[in-house]
């Protein structure tokens, strides 16, 4: 069962019944899901969290969705992968990645989608919709399919195709826009207010942002049940970076981990860099961008958790970095040479902002750290395809494989 | 009456002039604060805009003319990744 009990504003603390609602009427704050932590402390030991299942559901009291709505598609508890030869070669001693590559629909969207669906199933939507860049179309797709419900997908007509499939084998209503990014969301925005749907980031958003916490509940338990040094997180909207703190919080919350230190470090691309600009800038006002990156899952130009991110780095210690297009590219090359992971262009961002990060001092080389890797190479191939080694092509002779062999080398 | 909320983000010398004053004076509009954090270079309002709709939505081009970015208050971008 789920130990929620209200919806509480981030900025003037009302609270609000558990309904599909997403700012506080009062000044117009976002709403965040409040839970009765002494309840859960009963609730949730090693014991049941170990004896749960290998999934994201392990955790469930602190997570607001009841059982009997719970859409499972076999989210989470995804590996967290000690990265030696990568630590090497970025000049630290310990590292991990948390490789949500391996999700069902191989991005860490399926953490969040799987509590929006739940809470829309409770609340008697009729179909659920989002507008996305591609990792939160298909994970929304193919939870709406699993659920027997409708689902509308709202994506911009110049997507990777990797993505625009990835969301159509669902066979979903999906819509592409001919617009800027901007129409994209304006269009969407004015949709949500019309249509009877769950729009997954807007009116189910309070809820659907806590499935980001499980990459903390298992961070943690993964590592023994304790926190890590330094986290490295891509940002987007800021969301997964907020909700990672959240969740080594909550943990110390109920006396499963002691005093996280951790300090959390954000990774986002140039080209879309509204909360590393106003981190480096030493301000906690971003100003939003218009995004020209290829790190598409990235690239949230008006970040709606931008303002809390900057204060999760205030508060923790921690930071900020951006990377280039061709540093992204080079990160992706540098995780798959060293680690076999291939991931998508957050997973780039995410790698060369850990370097440069490293390199800058920001992180000591002595810091236990924890990478992110939000999502798998094969959805962004025509970022990296023109960046590998041209195959060797010979006729069936071997040898004009020895003679290839050696030219090759 | 309608009543719509927004969020404007200054930046550069936008952040000197007394826009939301300048709204109030030019449209049949009423503004009401809500939530703000205004530093030297830059700033962001949360602002109620209550007026007939039209007017409402004039005064907002208005606004966006003179370079400031225009937002619904309670949402960032709802494109996400």
């Amino acid at each position: 069962m789920s130990f929620a009990y209200a919806l509480a504003c981030r900025e003037c603390g009302r609270e609000y019944g558990l309904e599909p609602i997403f700012s506080c009427d009062f000044c117009f704050g976002p709403l965040e899901v409040a839970y009765d932590y002494d309840l859960i402390k009963d609730a949730m030991t090693l014991d049941s969290i170990e004896s749960g299942p290998p999934t994201i559901w392990r955790y469930a009291p602190l997570l607001p969705v009841d059982s009997q709505y719970k859409v499972d598609i076999g989210t989470g508890y995804t590996p967290l992968i000690r990265a030696d030869r990568l630590a090497k070669a970025v000049g630290i001693d310990t590292l991990w990645i948390k490789n949500d590559t391996v999700n069902p629909t191989w991005s860490f969207k399926d953490r969040v989608v799987s509590m929006a669906i739940g809470k829309a199933r409770e609340f008697n939507f009729e179909a659920m919709a989002c507008a996305s860049t591609g990792n939160l179309a298909n994970s929304i797709a193919a939870h709406s399919a699993a659920a027997g419900m409708d689902c509308f997908v709202f994506i911009p007509d110049d997507l990777e195709s990797g993505k625009v499939v990835g969301s159509g084998v669902y066979d979903p209503t999906l819509v592409t826009i001919n617009g800027s990014y901007d129409d994209v969301n304006r269009v969407c925005t004015e949709l949500s207010y019309q249509r009877p749907w769950a729009f997954v980031n807007i009116n189910v958003r309070p809820y659907y942002a806590e499935g980001s916490k499980t990459l903390a509940f298992e961070t943690a338990e993964q590592l023994g049940w304790r926190a890590p040094d330094r986290v490295v997180a891509p940002m987007a909207s800021g969301s997964l970076f907020t909700k990672i703190w959240k969740g080594f919080q909550e943990l110390e919350k109920i006396g499963l981990i002691q005093n996280p230190k951790t300090k959390m470090s954000g990774a986002q691309a140039q080209g879309c860099s509204p909360i590393a600009t106003a981190y480096e800038a030493g301000s906690m006002n971003f100003v939003p961008q218009k995004p020209d990156t290829i790190a598409r899952s990235l690239a949230i130009g008006n970040p709606a958790d931008g303002y809390y991110a900057l204060k999760t780095m205030e508060e923790t210690g921690g930071g900020a970095a951006m990377a280039s297009d061709a540093e992204i590219l080079e990160a992706i090359q540098l995780l798959a040479e060293t680690e076999g992971i291939f991931a998508e262009t957050a997973g780039g961002v995410t790698i060369a902002c850990l370097k440069k990060l490293v390199e800058q001092g920001a992180i000591n080389k002595n810091e236990e750290t924890v990478a992110y890797i939000t999502g798998a190479g094969l959805k962004t191939i025509e970022a990296v395809s023109s960046e590998i080694r041209t195959p060797i092509h010979i006729q069936p002779k071997v040898e004009e494989f020895d003679a290839a062999l050696e030219a090759y080398n | 009456m309608a009543s719509k909320q927004v969020r404007l983000t200054f930046d550069g010398d936008e952040v000197k002039r007394p826009l939301i004053y300048e709204m109030g004076h030019e449209f049949g509009i009423v503004t009401n604060i809500r939530m703000a954090d205004v530093d030297k270079d830059t700033g962001w309002v949360v602002l109620e805009v209550i007026g007939e709709t039209e007017e409402i939505v004039r005064c907002l081009d208005w606004v966006r003319s003179h370079g400031v970015r225009v937002d619904d208050a309670t949402l960032g971008d709802v494109v996400e990744g």
